[in-house]
């Protein structure tokens, strides 16, 4: 049995709750807590469930629009894609875990989303993830890279989907603490959406899945909590996957909604048992009483604060119709997992918590998330970034510098992690990693869905509203470019600690900048995570809000690859600013040449880029554009550079008179696309562009096996596809094989 | 074609086996629980790729050992065509329905990649549709694709033109093709009685031109012209 | 009563793994590594009380399932 246990400051501390935090509590119950409620609070009202810091601003965030379903609040966002069928996603950042163990840390990170996902009756379709990692020359970094992408794949491949798009980058910002977001989407039948919201009195509270052990005791608050020296012995909280389980709970949840059983259901991942309970009935406005003695436990002598804290993976809570309880546990035994009647609703609006006969936990269940702090912490903004004045220096050689920038961290082909993930399974795969965005089919229908997740930290940091907004329009650009119609955002905001007015300002910043765009190109937030607190050691991480979008293909044959697909055809750069490009700060080359962050990030014109797509997006549909590449970092050379090595053709590119060299080919100017057609569609798409407004000037024309910038360089596309392909490999073989 | 895929828990390639199937057999294949220990009268018998129970003993160990894997053998003996593929082919090693054994890549991670794999020999019911020395395009996605067997059993292999399909380089493409470290670059093997195939790349994924590729059709195919001559 | 079974390679059957670890072991500074080569240990319990069945039951089990023999080795420990 155990003595009562005290409630001490340092305890209260412990659990991540302030002095006036703990006060609230007080004044809320009316008396001491138990050392179970104190957990229950702790895991409440941490920044991850709660939201404390983030909540005022992410409500500015537009998170309506035609075809939206759900919007934030639920475990994914849900939009309608016609047919009857919905699309159902979300990104969520499983960053600290990950950083103690990279291959659990990132498994489990992916096995959370995707529970997240077909927890609301779809199945999982598609997958992406958006890494971010020290510098490469960081003692550490090189062991988390090959453990986060093992874990990502090991999770992603057993389960079976496919993943289809992703980022990686490298950063002394990241140096002790990387980011790992994961996403997933998931096709449901619109009219069949099942959620967390639990509705009639005496219900049976069903437990699901696999056995509670104690893992991850603490992890939602260690989600929350900073790192410092000495957190690598955090180790046993950091919770293991398996996949193989969460397939199978995958196939009984789909298998048992189809029965007509589930009335409400809620994966446990944060805060488990705690979390996922106190949800449902608070939504349902309703009571829930648990019986933690029938909670199936995978280790012995287990307390009531260990079993509502703990992480297990791979579990779920449900509120069945009980007149099919025995239709629902055969369905469960049959797929091997445990089924056990955990709780009841009541009408008395407690979360009551019952283990030996004792009441371990009695709290009013609205207040637990209603009552939760809202704060509204101090901010200030960074001034922005003086305009570069001074002239950038040209390269002494033009191929020298492109064949360094493929060569680069950053720029290099991610071959090397994306082929430990399965792109193929499902069968449903048109475009893989590698191009602008990862398009599925939607089976049974003739459309297809794009998934593309972006965001540019440098220019986060230099400008954190115009950092936001740029991974916005980068997203809507990329689905853009395979021809999609962008239907709706996810965002996953990692920043550092909001106590630091600093930061708070990078956070607002970003968020306001989030919204300006979502708004501009009607492109919804329907679902999203905040990570705060993450850096190490006093240093904060970069302003990384990752936005993942999915968008909408009519026509599953009309979508458009990066590749060239002949000889001979003119290559168009649609968006262009005269002089083709303007914008050197803050550019990949002013970076990887000179060795400098500098200036201000490009600014995104939202009116231009939303005509500037709409144009681009009516050639893909329309079957006219042969190939199309957004630019992003690295500019023209890169874009063109990606397009030669993506198809073996060369590319010659004519730049006129009076066009400067240096912007036109490495600037990172904003909304502009390199696009090929065919020689015979010149004359009436050129009229079409003049119709739309949008500057579409011809700047060369396909063929040979050579990328000609002008006269200034003329490189093999066996050269740029060296370049490009070995940094990777060579980078991850650099000090002998990884250990398994 | 009347076909049937065994789904072991687990299995994850099941659901796009099925619809290679539906679409080139014209008929959905019946779903064959790993609990059940009966299987229907069908022309062909599919292991499809996947996890099964997780592979947490060792890739395909404990399937090999499930209830409908005695009836498998069984309709094995009597000449039932019976195709592995890669979780699949895995399981065939494990029950002694193919000799040797699937380890760890060589490159110790897992790849999916577009491989180039050679048809080595026409003379089996799975290839026969095939040119002898094609070279088609094929995903592999695999973390145990490595085949191993002793100098004698690969002797006999090659012998009696029992390797059916090698990985080999795609055109322009600078790798030699052998993604795993497979011995003598193996990507496929039929039985002694050329009834059994496994091999790790996944036909099954390349059915349709939407899918990027066809090449994985006429093995499928080359079973239904063997129903259609052998009626 | 609880028995130990360990399943190693055997011998001449390649261990990229073990080749790994002992690459990396040699990285990390180990001097004088040889030949690194893993395995698996499966600790058991069995309700039985006589040694020789127990042994004759563990055996069985790696034949049929923890050894593929066509690779690997077992040794069986009964404490």
């Amino acid at each position: 049995m155990n003595a009562p246990v005290a409630i001490t400051p340092d305890l209260v501390a412990r659990h991540g709750l302030k002095p006036d935090e703990y006060q609230r509590i007080l004044v809320l119950i009316g008396r001491e807590p138990s050392i179970t409620e104190l957990g229950i609070f702790s895991a409440m009202w941490n920044e991850h469930c709660s939201y404390k810091s983030s909540k005022k601003w992410l409500k500015t965030l537009p998170t309506t629009g035609p075809r939206v379903i759900q919007g934030p609040g639920e475990n994914a966002g849900v939009v309608d894609i016609g047919d009857g069928l919905a699309v159902v996603f979300k990104m969520e950042s499983h960053n600290h875990p990950s950083y103690i163990e990279p291959y659990q840390g990132a498994a489990t990170g992916v096995g959370g989303i995707l529970r997240d996902v077909f927890t609301m009756g779809a199945r999982p379709v598609a997958a992406m993830n958006a890494l971010r990692f020290g510098e490469p020359g960081h003692p550490k970094t090189r062991h988390l890279v090959s453990g986060v992408v093992a874990g990502v794949g090991g999770y992603g491949n057993s389960f079976g989907v496919p993943t289809v798009g992703g980022e990686v980058n490298f950063h002394r910002g990241y140096n002790g603490n990387i980011l790992v977001n994961a996403f997933a989407a998931g096709l449901a039948r619109a009219d069949a959406i099942f959620y967390s919201k639990a509705s009639g009195v005496g219900l049976p509270v069903v437990y699901l899945g696999s056995k509670t052990g104690r893992d991850g005791m603490g992890g939602a608050t260690m989600a929350s909590a900073t790192f410092e020296k000495g957190s690598e012995e955090k180790r046993p909280t950091v919770q293991v996957g398996d996949p193989f389980s969460e397939k199978l709970l995958l196939e009984a949840c789909l298998e048992l909604m189809a029965t007509g059983a589930v009335i409400a259901i809620q994966d446990m991942g944060a805060a488990g048992l705690t979390c996922s309970a106190v949800e449902m009935g608070a939504k349902g406005d309703l009571g829930i009483e648990l019986d933690l003695d029938k909670v199936p436990c995978r280790e012995e002598g287990m307390t009531a604060y260990e079993m509502m804290l703990s992480e297990s993976q791979e579990r779920m809570l449900m509120v069945l119709r009980p007149e099919q309880e025995a239709e629902a546990e055969a369905i469960f035994r049959k797929w091997n997992l445990d089924f056990a009647i955990v709780g009841r609703t009541t009408d008395d609006l407690r979360f009551r918590v019952i283990h030996k006969g004792k009441v371990e936990a009695d709290l009013p269940i609205k207040e637990l998330g209603d009552e939760a702090p809202e704060y509204d912490r101090p901010q200030v903004a960074r001034p922005p970034r003086p305009a570069l004045t001074e002239k950038i220096p040209e390269p002494a050689d033009y191929a020298a510098a492109l064949i360094r920038i493929l060569n680069s961290p950053d720029m290099s082909s991610r071959r090397w992690v994306f082929e430990q993930y399965d792109t193929w399974i499902q069968g449903n795969s048109l475009v893989r990693p590698g191009s602008d965005a990862g398009v599925i089919r939607v089976e049974g229908t003739t459309k297809a869905l794009a998934f593309s997740v972006d965001v540019t930290p440098r220019y986060c940091a230099a400008d954190p509203f115009e950092g936001g907004k740029q991974a916005v329009a980068e997203c809507w650009r990329n689905l853009t470019a395979a021809g999609a119609e962008p239907l709706a955002l996810t965002d996953n905001l990692n920043f550092g600690n909001p106590e630091r007015p600093e930061i708070m300002g990078e956070l607002v910043g970003a968020i306001r900048g989030i919204g300006e765009a979502a708004r501009a190109l009607a492109f919804p937030v329907v679902s999203g995570n905040v990570s705060l607190y993450n850096e190490s050691m006093g240093t904060s991480i970069p302003p990384t809000p990752a936005i993942g979008g999915v968008g909408l293909i009519e026509d599953a044959t009309r979508y458009a690859t990066i590749a060239f697909k002949a000889g001979g055809e003119p290559i168009l750069l649609a968006g262009a600013p005269p002089g083709w490009g303007t914008h050197l700060g803050q550019s990949v080359y002013l970076r990887e040449i000179h060795g400098r962050e500098d200036g201000p990030p490009p600014p995104v014109d939202l009116a231009h880029e939303r005509q500037v797509g709409d144009f681009v997006r009516g050639l893909v549909r329309d079957g006219l554009a042969t190939a199309v590449h957004d630019l992003s970092d690295g500019g023209l050379a890169v874009g063109l550079a990606e397009m030669v090595i993506a198809s073996g053709i060369g590319a010659s590119i004519e730049r006129p008179d009076g066009v400067p060299a240096l912007p036109a080919f490495f600037g990172e100017d904003q909304g502009r696309y390199l696009l090929t057609i065919r020689a015979a569609d010149l004359d009436p798409i050129r009229e079409r562009a003049g119709k739309a407004g949008v500057s579409a000037p011809r700047i060369g024309t396909t063929g040979g096996s050579e990328l000609k910038l002008g006269s200034l360089a003329a490189i093999s596309a066996g050269r740029l596809r060296e370049a490009h392909e070995s940094w990777f490999p060579a980078f991850m073989a650099g000090e002998g094989p990884a250990v398994p | 074609m009347k076909s049937a895929v065994v789904v072991f828990p687990g299995s994850n390639r099941d659901r796009d086996m099925i619809a290679a199937l539906t679409r080139i057999g014209g008929s959905a294949p019946a779903k064959i629980w790993h609990a059940d220990s009966d299987l229907p009268k069908v022309d062909l018998i599919v292991l499809p790729g996947g996890f099964s129970y997780g592979d947490y003993l060792r890739s395909g160990a404990i399937a090999a050992r499930a209830p409908v894997m005695r009836a498998v053998a069984e309709r094995a003996a009597a000449g039932v065509p019976v195709l592995g593929v890669c979780n699949g082919f895995q399981i065939l090693c494990e029950a002694g329905l193919l000799p040797g054994v699937l380890m760890r890549n060589a490159s110790l991670r897992f790849v999916c990649r577009e491989v180039g794999l050679r048809v080595e020999t026409t003379a089996s019911r799975f290839t026969r549709n095939y040119r002898k020395g094609a070279v088609l395009r094929c995903p592999v996605a695999h973390g145990d694709g490595n085949y191993r067997a002793d100098d004698e059993t690969l002797a006999r292999l090659k012998g009696e033109d029992r390797v059916a399909f090698r990985y080999a380089a795609l055109p322009g493409e600078p790798a030699s093709g052998n993604p795993n470290g497979s011995l003598d670059d193996i990507a496929g093997i039929l039985n002694e009685r050329r009834n059994v195939l496994g091999m790790m790349p996944h036909p099954e994924n390349l059915i349709e031109s939407m899918q990027g590729g066809t090449d994985g059709r006429p093995l499928f195919e080359s079973i239904v012209t063997s129903l259609e001559k052998a009626a | 009563m609880k028995a130990r079974v360990t399943v190693t390679l055997k011998n001449g059957v390649l261990d990229p793994q073990g080749k790994a670890i002992e690459g990396a072991l040699g990285s990390l500074g180990f001097a004088g590594v040889g030949a690194v080569r893993q395995g698996k240990v499966f600790d058991i319990e069995i309700a039985e009380n006589d040694r020789a069945r127990a042994e004759t039951a563990l055996k069985a089990m790696c034949e049929q399932l923890l050894a593929n023999t066509v690779i690997e080795n077992y040794h069986i420990q009964v404490a």
